[in-house]
């Protein structure tokens, strides 16, 4: 099964996939938010792709209204394709729904990137904090929380750090 | 005395259930992991995992750090096997950068995460041994783990978090002392290995502990995203080193070893005999080594690679690149990537996105005991509580690698 093919059974029947990629090789695509699960489902049922890999989250915060960005990466294990899905979502409202019901294992997958980036996956059977504090009020992932104390003088970030 | 200081909540003296907690820091756990169990009797009728004790924010402090700096990170993953981890993120960067490795150091990289893995299969195994209540092996076992972090410490000079290896090869190359550790190593473990398997293998108690505890079956394996020895145990041939070879893996000849029930004996089965096909494919990278030219130990990549300290001194160029990868500076192309290697616990993956700067924008680790430590309930949910902590122990989940 090459990339290819992937590519025109899944656009053959959801036109609306967008920004196909390549790059290093593994196949990579934007959904929408509210079609993760049908295409997740098309994947598991039609294609094969039936271990999940991972999930997780990226923030963009200089893209407007799709500030935040989940990121699925699926294996076809038999036929030995890895595949990429994006779902990128706005900040204001980062919600999309939950792959538990396809993969057991997206349950904390899931948990840990509500737990950073804040990203609500609706329908989750358990969607609280993982690795922080339950009382954390922030999701320290994003950009806007710097690693450090931001207060601090004495370090010079044009030359140690990102700048 | 009228008030009641104690507060019940409703049904609490009705119910014949008990909630006992196992952890946070229980010895039976190895590691920092609290279970909440509701037991009836010896029962395990449910249980609630509570993970992060020692959660450290590896991936917000890699956005900060230069490429080559995020290795010592990686080392306090999987801490038992620390070599797969800090190569497998060389392996990412010179994915991204499209490096190519000499054919020298990509087998004495195969050395090295062989000689990892078994170190980790020998601690998990044999605690498996200790919880059943046989200490004796553990004791044996750890005299030949520590042969193997002399062989590191020859290497890099460190033991644990070894921090091996640079991006584009070593550091410096392995030292005569090196090559008579491990040919000692090879010489004389599977001589270790056979009466360890000796003692615990056929040992009627500990078949009666292991048979049947915490079992999970190929398609809940599947479900739950399980990798490495304890996907293998299920009867799933999943390797990544066979699926999608890495640092000429392709060269050696090994077996997948599988086993039938996905329970404790079938790990503890497929992680010892894992150890014999690691030591033949050390064997094989020696034998390989011993045909290349003795003095490639890193590639010509000098903007990445850290030249040797006498050339700083004595030569521009060395003394330009030298400031440049120290002070971060050298920038990596625009991309992103997912490179896994075969962890000694499952897919060890690096999900990386760099915007072309000195550090990544954001690095993601697919870190496999955080996976499959989550079907825990489900394996030992009706057995007894006895059985769970061997179960806990089988799956060999190292707390650094599931709090990140």
């Amino acid at each position: 099964m090459s990339n290819e093919q992937i590519k025109e059974q899944l656009s053959a029947r959801f036109p609306d996939l967008g920004e196909w990629e390549e790059q290093y090789g593994l196949l990579t695509f934007r959904a929408a938010a509210d079609q993760n699960i049908k295409i997740l489902q098309f994947l598991f049922e039609e294609l094969q792709f039936q271990f999940l890999t991972d999930i997780t989250g990226v923030h963009f915060p200089d893209r407007k209204d799709e500030e935040l960005c989940v990121v699925y990466h699926l294996h076809n294990l038999p036929a030995n394709v890895r595949l990429r899905m994006k779902v990128y979502l706005p900040v204001e409202r980062p919600e999309t729904f939950t792959a538990t019901q396809v993969f057991a294992g997206a349950n904390w997958m899931e948990r840990e990137t509500f737990d950073f980036f804040g990203i609500r996956f609706i329908g989750h059977p358990n969607l609280t904090r993982i690795l922080n504090v339950e009382d954390m009020d922030y999701f320290p992932m994003r950009k806007e929380y710097p690693m450090e104390d931001p207060t601090r003088i004495d370090k010079d970030d044009e030359m140690f750090g990102r700048g | 005395m009228t008030e009641q200081h104690v507060k019940l909540t409703e049904g609490a003296l009705e119910k014949e259930t008990t909630t006992i907690n196992v952890g946070p820091t229980h010895p039976a756990t190895h590691g920092v992991f609290q279970n909440i169990m509701e037991i009836d009797g010896e029962r395990v009728l449910s249980t609630v995992p509570t993970i992060g004790y020692i959660h450290r924010a590896f991936e917000k402090i890699a956005e900060r750090r230069p490429y080559y700096q995020i290795t010592p990170l990686t080392d306090r993953l999987n801490y038992c096997s620390a070599p797969i981890n800090n190569i497998g993120w060389h392996l990412t960067i010179e994915k991204l950068v499209g490096m190519e490795i000499p054919k020298r150091v990509q087998y004495l990289r195969v050395l090295i995460m062989e000689l990892a893995r078994i170190a980790d299969h020998l601690v998990c195994n044999s605690v498996i041994g200790v919880d059943t209540g046989a200490l004796t092996p553990f004791t044996y076992v750890f005299q030949w783990r520590e042969k193997i972090y002399e062989i590191y410490e020859e290497i890099c000079g460190s033991r644990l978090t070894t921090n091996i290896g640079r991006i584009g090869g070593f550091e410096r190359n392995f030292t005569e002392a090196a090559w008579q550790k491990i040919d000692a190593f090879v010489a004389g473990f599977p001589a270790l290995l056979q009466e360890f398997e000796e003692l615990l293998t056929r040992n009627r108690i500990f078949m009666d502990r292991c048979i049947g505890a915490g079992p999970i079956n190929a398609e809940r394996a599947l479900s739950y995203s399980f990798t490495g020895p304890n996907l293998r145990a299920s009867g799933v041939d999943y390797d990544v080193r066979v699926a999608q070879p890495y640092s000429s893996y392709e060269d050696f000849q090994f077996n997948i070893p599988i086993g039938t029930a996905g329970d404790v004996y079938d790990r503890f089965l497929v992680r010892n005999r894992e150890m014999w096909e690691s030591l033949g494919i050390v064997k094989q990278a020696v034998a390989k080594i011993k045909e290349l030219d003795p003095s490639v130990f890193h590639a010509e990549a000098p903007e990445f690679y850290l030249p040797e300290k006498a050339d700083v001194y004595t030569k521009m160029e060395a003394l330009i690149y030298h400031f440049k990868i120290i002070m971060g500076e050298t920038d990596l192309p625009a991309g992103e990537v997912y490179h896994s290697v075969e962890g000694a616990n499952g897919e060890l993956g690096y999900y990386l996105i760099s915007d072309g700067g000195r550090s990544p924008y954001r690095l993601h680790f697919r870190r496999p005991c955080f996976i499959y430590y989550q079907a825990f309930p489900e394996m030992v949910s009706g057995g007894l509580l006895s059985d769970a902590i061997v179960a806990l122990s089988s799956i060999n989940v190292i707390a650094g690698e599931l709090d990140a």
